[in-house]
C-alpha cells in the first residue's frame, strides 16, 4: 500500500509536469468528434444514429495514443530495471501506472461527455448511457493498453505494433458499449450490455496486471 | 569443499556462461562472495561485465550455470524472495527520473525499495547536493544525477550491492565519498560487486578482482 501510494504520487507529479501526455489524447478525442458533424453535414438524425460507434472508436483511439509512453520513460531511465531487481514493488508500481493512466486519459473523457452529447445531438438518456458505458469500459481500455505497452516495451517502433496487438482485443468492448448507447437512444433497456461490460472488466482487472508484470520482467531480463 | 563454500558465501555462481548474438561473452565463470568482501569485475569494453552483473542480480538468466544465494538457486526462487530484499542493484542506467526533483526521486525510492526513513535532505547534503533538492534532475549535471542515484546507497539496508560503473561521471571528491561508504558497508558485513575501470585494490584490502577476457 505504501508502495502503491508512492508510485501513484510519482505518476501524478510526472503528469503535472508533462501535460502533453494527457492533454494530447484528450484534444485528439475532441477533434475527431468535431470532425464527424462537419464531414457528415447537417443531418442530425444520421449523426445521432452513428454517434455511439463514433464516440467509442474515438475513445479507444485516444487511450491507445497515450499508451505507448506508459512504461517507456522508466524503461529508458533504468527505473524499471531496478524495480524488477527489487521484485516486491513491481506489482504496486504496475497497479499505480494503470490507475493513474485511467485517471489521466479516461476520466477527462467522462467530464467532457455532456459536451460531446450536445455536439452529436444525443438526448439525456443516451448521454447517461455513454457515461455508464465509459465508466465501465474505459478501465478495460487502459488495462489492455498497459498490457500492449508492456509487451512492446523493447520494440523499437512499438507504437504501430501496440495498435495492431491491442485493437482486435477491443472489439468485444466496442460491440457491447456501442450497443448499450444504441439501446438508450431507442429508449430500450441496456442493463444487459452494461452487465457484460462489467463482467469483462472484472476478468481483465483480475488477470491483466499479472500479465503486465510478466511482460515487464521478460522485457527487462 | 563445495559444501563449505556454499555455507560461508552469500552469493556464489558456478560455471556461468553467456552468449550474445552467437558470440560467447564468457563461459565457466565461477563467482563466490562472502560477507565483507568486494568483488571487482574488470575487463575491456564489451567483455560482458554488465551481462555478468545482470545475471548475478537475477535480472537475466545465464545460458549455462547457476547462481546461488545463501545456497539457494536463484532460478527456483519464489516471488518476494529473501534475495530481492537483500539486493540493491544500480545498473549503468541511473534510474533517476529527469522530470522529478532529487527529493521526489528519493521519496519514491524510500517507499518502493523500503529504504531507511532517514531525512532525505541530510543524505543529499552529504552528497554535496544541498540547495539542489528542489530542481528537476534534468537540470543537474551528469555527475550530480549520478550522485542522486547513488543516494540510495546511503539509505539502503540491503546486504548485497551490485553496481555497474558507479564512478562514472563522478569527480574526485564524490569518488572518495563513495569509497568511504563502500568501506563502511563492508565493515558492517555487507558485500559489493561492481564494475569499474578504477583501481580498487589499494583502498580495499578485502577486494578481489575477476578479470573477464574479451573474446571473439
Amino acid at each position: 500500500m505504501v508502495m502503491f501510494k508512492a508510485a501513484f504520487v510519482r505518476e501524478w507529479r510526472l503528469l503535472a509536469r508533462q501535460k502533453a501526455d494527457w492533454l494530447n489524447p484528450l484534444m485528439f478525442f475532441v477533434i475527431v468528434l468535431t470532425l464527424f458533424p462537419l464531414g457528415i453535414g447537417a443531418k442530425p438524425n444520421l449523426l445521432a444514429e452513428i454517434a455511439p460507434g463514433i464516440i467509442w472508436i474515438a475513445a479507444l483511439l485516444s487511450v491507445l495514443l497515450g499508451a505507448e509512453r506508459l512504461f517507456k520513460e522508466d524503461f529508458r531511465q533504468g527505473t524499471l530495471e531496478q524495480l524488477v531487481a527489487a521484485d516486491e514493488p513491481l506489482f504496486a508500481y504496475v497497479l499505480a501506472k494503470i490507475t493513474s493512466s485511467w485517471c489521466s486519459t479516461a476520466l477527462p473523457l467522462l467530464f467532457i461527455s455532456p459536451l460531446i452529447a450536445l455536439l452529436l445531438g444525443l438526448n439525456a438518456a443516451a448521454w447517461q448511457a455513454i457515461v455508464l458505458s465509459l465508466l465501465l469500459g474505459t478501465p478495460l481500455l487502459n488495462l489492455l493498453a498497459a498490457l500492449g505497452a508492456a509487451l512492446t516495451l523493447s520494440a523499437d517502433k512499438g507504437g504501430i505494433l501496440l495498435a495492431l496487438l491491442i485493437l482486435p482485443l477491443y472489439i468485444p468492448l466496442l460491440i457491447f458499449a456501442s450497443a448499450a448507447v444504441d439501446n438508450a437512444t431507442l429508449g430500450l433497456d441496456y442493463s444487459a450490455q452494461l452487465a457484460v461490460l462489467a463482467a469483462m472488466l472484472c476478468l481483465a482487472a483480475a488477470l491483466v496486471p499479472l500479465a503486465v508484470l510478466k511482460a515487464l520482467r521478460l522485457n527487462v531480463g | 569443499m563445495a559444501v563449505f563454500l556454499v555455507t560461508t558465501s552469500l552469493l556464489s555462481a558456478f560455471a556461468l556462461s553467456c552468449v550474445r548474438q552467437d558470440r560467447v561473452l564468457f563461459d565457466a565463470v565461477d563467482v563466490t562472495l562472502a560477507a565483507g568482501e568486494l568483488l571487482h569485475i574488470s575487463g575491456k569494453n564489451g567483455a560482458g561485465k554488465s551481462s555478468l552483473l545482470r545475471i548475478l542480480a537475477g535480472l537475466a538468466m545465464p545460458d549455462e550455470g547457476e547462481v546461488l544465494w545463501c545456497g539457494e538457486p536463484l532460478s527456483h526462487r519464489q516471488p518476494h524472495s529473501d534475495f530481492a530484499q537483500s539486493l540493491c542493484f544500480i545498473g549503468h542506467l541511473s534510474g533517476v527520473q529527469p522530470q522529478l526533483t532529487a527529493l521526489e526521486n528519493l521519496e519514491f525510492w524510500q517507499a518502493a525499495f523500503q529504504l531507511k526513513q532517514a531525512d532525505p535532505y541530510a543524505v543529499l547534503a552529504t552528497l554535496g547536493l544541498a540547495g539542489l533538492e528542489d530542481i528537476p534532475c534534468q537540470m543537474l549535471s551528469a555527475g550530480q544525477q549520478r550522485r542522486v542515484s547513488l543516494a540510495r546507497l546511503w539509505l539502503t539496508q540491503a546486504k548485497l550491492w551490485i553496481l555497474d560503473e558507479p564512478f562514472t561521471a563522478l569527480d574526485q571528491s564524490a569518488i572518495k565519498l563513495l569509497q568511504q561508504q563502500f568501506k563502511q558497508h563492508l565493515e558492517q558485513g555487507g558485500a559489493i560487486i561492481l564494475t569499474t575501470h578504477q583501481a580498487m585494490e589499494q583502498q580495499f584490502p578485502q577486494s578481489r578482482t575477476l578479470e573477464l577476457v574479451y573474446r571473439w
